[in-house]
């Protein structure tokens, strides 16, 4: 507003389920639309947020999840198929609620300027090719290009 | 006092974070100056707007409320 320095946010974005994927994008693209500068570090399990081949199918994981709106016990969530039904629960809560997709926060990412950067090192340890990372990425990095941006933030988040 | 708008924002139905999003993308089509009527029914869009618009520094000149549906006019001041 009056500042002279615009605001900046800088986040971590390590977790590779459905439901992990959504807080990074949500306050990155909310940041922008409030003037304020935003970038995303994707790092080991968080590289699936922005894979061709995950992006789509992201999962919510049954198991150890107490907070799963029917309750399911371990026992069960380890049973074949529960995971892909708590996935196709949220998804569906999610279109009702008409909470935009992944896919679609991605994108005004990309359109409004998030800076988004993925990890060299995870991308070596997990076997994951340059060409399977989505159009609007940066080039893969090192902590070092994180932290040069994050040290300049006002805000700093690990998810 | 009825307050003319020059552009209409529909964000009915829609949560967090998409009405705050697509008021940021509607007031860039706006001139300095001119009004956005943006309706919404998610209840936390009031706080929201509200805080958006001490971020942002366009200002939010009127909010009504009628049967659920909240309406923001928010001048584009820059």
């Amino acid at each position: 507003m009056s500042e002279n320095k615009q605001k900046r946010m800088a986040i971590i974005a390590s977790k590779g389920t459905l439901d992990m994927a959504y807080p990074p994008l949500i306050l990155a693209t909310t940041a922008i639309a409030m003037d304020m500068e935003a970038g995303i570090f994707f790092t080991f399990y968080g590289l699936n947020i922005v894979r061709k081949s995950t992006i789509n199918s992201l999962k919510v994981p049954p198991l150890a999840n107490p907070a799963m709106p029917i309750p399911m016990p371990n026992i069960l969530g380890v049973l074949p198929g529960m995971t892909s039904m708590a996935t196709m629960m949220m998804k569906s809560w999610m279109g009702k609620a008409k909470v935009a997709t992944i896919s679609e926060l991605i994108q005004i990412a990309i359109d409004g300027g998030v800076k988004m950067w993925v990890c060299q090192m995870a991308m070596e340890v997990m076997g994951i090719e340059n060409s399977d990372i989505i159009d609007g990425i940066e080039e893969p990095v090192g902590a070092a290009t994180f932290l040069d941006y994050a040290a300049d933030a006002d805000i700093s988040l690990f998810i | 006092m009825e307050i003319k708008s020059d552009k209409l924002l529909d964000c009915k139905g829609l949560n967090c974070p998409l009405p705050i999003l697509k008021t940021k993308k509607a007031m860039e089509d706006l001139q300095v100056g001119q009004i956005l009527e943006m309706h919404a029914t998610d209840p936390g869009s009031k706080n929201d707007m509200a805080a958006w618009s001490r971020r942002t520094g366009n200002e939010i000149i009127e909010t009504n409320e009628d049967s659920g549906v909240f309406i923001f006019f928010v001048k584009k001041t820059k």
